[in-house]
């Protein structure tokens, strides 16, 4: 063992070097290229900057509702519910949702409510919701905006993000561009 | 085809059209064979030569190796242990997160150094930038360990009598730095340029559209998930891992994050091929692994698609599938994916909450771990699929009435002796730790009530997949379990350093004594290991000596789960 620690000291060393400190020095000064510097996408509106990819609370009757969160919207804390698909608990909390949901859209139909409305994301953050969770919120935002419900639906198809090269993945909306969007309509 | 399908079909086709030629040139780097890098690789490696005080060219026995690996390895945890320790009063740490614990110390430290990653920690607060970069060191180095003690294994099956089996710090050094190193590099960028962030500024805080005031925690991100997807390491940046949007933002991310999970596992078993000048038994391992895969694959990718029962039962629609703890970005299909490559290989990154997964799906990732060699951890995965050739092939030469000989080599008791130690090692560090948290948890319930998350058989799960995981050296969970308390850390510290250290012993122990013994030219009377039929047979010997013994674990959480709920 002797004749090994000292090579093995060495060696970590310049690992530690290399691994810790000039690859990530590479990766760094290459990023500052990248979107914002680095720091991560951004989406800048009315003069304020949000996380394009970190999802926000969105309860609100009068926008798009987000997905639950186990977290709250937390991005200093994110994580999911860890509920196995049995828990008496974990069910109940979803029943709940629905009815919630059904008391704020009267006009929606118990069994067009897809699940992703009521169920929360793995991180707690997820900026999307499904193009079925949008569109049954229309008749909402519509009545509370005044705004005519195909305008509604167009806004929808303008912000929905296809699979990846069009045939990969999921077709989804991006919460925070569609309410944006929504703002801006008048 | 559905689009969620044909996403899983084109990250399988892109691997396996990466891993071919990959493998290829991982042979090429252990036995030391010209390539273009060269150029620049060559004056690289001489610096850590020359300020290593190490001489390259001095071969080594297996026991030798055993000493150069452990050695370092001890080194590896003194050092994490420092820095976790003290990573308060250290530089870069902005959000001003605190120092370990000495038993969370104890856990993290030796779930780095074995390529576990399993964290009782979340790396928002728990964390500091410094205490993430020297993690990641451990995220190159203990998979390039695994990578260079599998070449060993491969020199000692060539056909010929020797002891000497090249050197162990000039296998893990060009592992490092052509290997790991290039790939990473690639794979960081890539994600850096498609939304990872990557900076050493601390959280920031904004006002979200609906008035909300928010902390964003950003961070040195896509330098480490890099890394962490490549070495079947699988420790995130954020506590949620590649779940989170800043670790994994959009599909492509997803595709190469996914993609990298599978790259040099699979491309260490064409190395094999190459190194050996095998091919057919590279394709016969390769052919086992996947069929192995494929069959955790296909159900759990229906269970996930088709949904949880008890919500269909309340008259709402799942037009995407089981949508609890997962990314509507991803979806479902690429979630199940990602959860089979992550459990079979020892990865244990996650970009969906595995404790929210439908019964079976729960099961075959708990099944990928129990088995463990289905491509398996970077380099460990072959040691442990090593096994099972040294069972299969003895059980076969019992069954025609020959002495068992694998490539040449007369294979004996001793060699047996190792071999089932091994095997059985992996159950009963998995069977004894999961039945004493559960008499803990069962004689005083009140006392232990925040280890688990839920209730009932799925509680029993969160436990059983604890276990599985350390021992497996996986490092993902059923999150819901509480286990930062010092049972858990300690518990699966322990499990950790016995699942690492000791499978690698018993395969390069049983190589080396192989490679010491006299080469028996093949003869007709061989059993050849390199058809089908024998393939087969190392089949079934996992699925009785792996999959059997955990059956009636199995039975009292996910499959008793399963039936409660349909």
């Amino acid at each position: 063992m002797k004749e090994h620690i000292l090579p093995a000291i060495q060696i970590t060393a310049i690992c530690l070097l290399i691994f810790s400190g000039v690859y990530t020095l590479i990766v760094l000064a290459v990023s500052q290229l990248s979107f914002n510097n680095g720091k991560g996408e951004i989406i800048v509106a009315n003069g304020k900057t949000y996380y394009t990819n970190v999802g926000q609370k969105f309860t609100d009757d009068k926008y798009f509702y987000s997905r639950p969160s186990a977290v709250d919207y937390n991005a200093a804390a994110s994580g999911g519910s860890n509920k196995g698909p049995a828990n008496p608990d974990y069910l109940k909390t979803v029943r709940d949702r629905i009815d919630t949901f059904l008391v704020h859209n009267p006009a929606v139909s118990k069994n067009k409510i897809p699940s992703d409305l009521v169920t929360a994301s793995g991180a707690g953050l997820d900026p999307h919701i499904s193009v079925q969770a949008a569109t049954i919120q229309v008749k909402r935002i519509a009545k509370l905006r005044s705004i005519p419900e195909p305008v509604l639906q167009e806004l929808i198809s303008k912000n929905t993000e296809k699979p990846l090269l069009g045939f990969l993945g999921t077709e989804r909306v991006h919460v925070l561009k569609l309410n944006l969007a929504l703002d801006q309509l008048k | 085809m559905n689009t969620e399908i044909l996403g899983i079909v084109g990250m399988y086709s892109i691997v396996l059209l990466l891993a071919i030629p990959f493998g290829k040139y991982i042979g090429k780097v252990f036995i030391n064979e010209k390539t273009w890098a060269d150029l620049f690789f060559n004056p690289l490696d001489k610096i850590f030569y020359k300020l290593g005080g190490i001489n390259p060219a001095k071969a080594m026995n297996w026991k030798q190796h055993l000493m150069a690996l452990l050695t370092i390895n001890l080194i590896w945890f003194l050092l994490a242990m420092l820095v976790l320790t003290n990573m308060s009063w250290l530089p870069l740490n902005p959000d001003g997160n605190p120092s370990m614990s000495g038993d969370l110390a104890f856990n993290t430290a030796v779930s780095f150094i074995t390529n576990t990653n399993l964290q009782h920690y979340s790396g928002e607060t728990g964390l500091s930038y410094f205490g993430q970069l020297t993690l990641m060191l451990w995220q190159f180095i203990s998979a390039a360990c695994g990578i260079a003690i599998a070449a060993v294994v491969f020199f000692a099956m060539k056909e010929r009598t020797t002891e000497k089996l090249g050197n162990f710090y000039f296998l893990f050094v060009r592992t490092c730095t052509r290997i790991l190193l290039p790939l990473a590099l690639t794979v960081a960028l890539l994600l850096a340029y498609n939304g990872v962030p990557m900076t050493f500024e601390g959280k920031d805080t904004i006002t979200n559209l609906q008035g909300d005031t928010v902390r964003v925690s950003r961070g040195p991100v896509a330098a480490f998930v890099a890394i962490k997807q490549l070495g079947t390491n699988g420790g995130g940046f954020y506590g949620p891992n590649s779940t989170h949007p800043l670790e994994n933002p959009n599909y492509f991310t997803n595709m190469v994050e996914t993609i990298s999970i599978f790259l040099i596992p699979i491309a260490m078993v064409f190395a094999l091929g190459f190194v050996l000048k095998k091919r057919k038994l590279a394709w016969m391992i390769f052919g086992v692994m996947t069929v192995g895969f494929i069959l955790l694959l296909v159900p759990t990718i229906t269970n996930e698609m088709k949904g949880n029962p008890a919500i269909a039962k309340m008259g709402i629609t799942q037009p995407l599938g089981s949508m609890e703890g997962k990314e509507v970005r991803f979806g479902p299909a690429a979630s199940a994916y990602w959860a089979i490559n992550t459990t079979v290989t020892s990865n244990g990154s996650v970009n969906a909450m595995h404790d929210s997964l439908t019964p079976l799906s729960g099961m075959n990732t708990l099944l990928g771990m129990m088995v463990n060699c289905f491509y398996g951890g970077v380099g460990v995965g072959f040691l442990n699929f090593y096994i099972f050739i040294i069972l299969a092939v003895f059980i076969s030469g019992l069954m025609v009435g020959r002495t068992p000989e694998f490539l040449g080599k007369k294979i004996e008791a001793r060699e047996m002796k190792i071999a089932m130690i091994i095997a059985l090692l992996h159950p009963l560090l998995i069977l004894a730790g999961t039945a004493i948290a559960s008499y803990l948890y069962a004689h005083n319930p009140t006392a232990y009530a925040s280890w688990l998350n839920n209730p009932g058989f799925h509680g029993f799960s969160e436990m059983l997949y604890e276990f599985t995981s350390s021992s497996a050296n996986n490092g993902s969970g059923f999150e819901g379990l509480g286990d930062n308390t010092p049972f858990w850390n300690i518990a699966c510290g322990v499990v950790m350093l016995l699942a690492r250290y000791l499978p690698i012993i018993g395969p390069v122990a049983i190589a080396g004594s192989l490679a010491a013994k006299k080469y028996i030219p093949e003869s007709a009377g061989t059993l050849k290991t390199d058809t089908a039929t024998f393939g087969l047979m190392v089949f079934a010997v996992i699925v009785i000596v792996a999959a059997l013994s955990f059956f009636p674990a199995l039975a009292l959480g996910p499959i008793a789960e399963y039936f409660s709920l349909y």
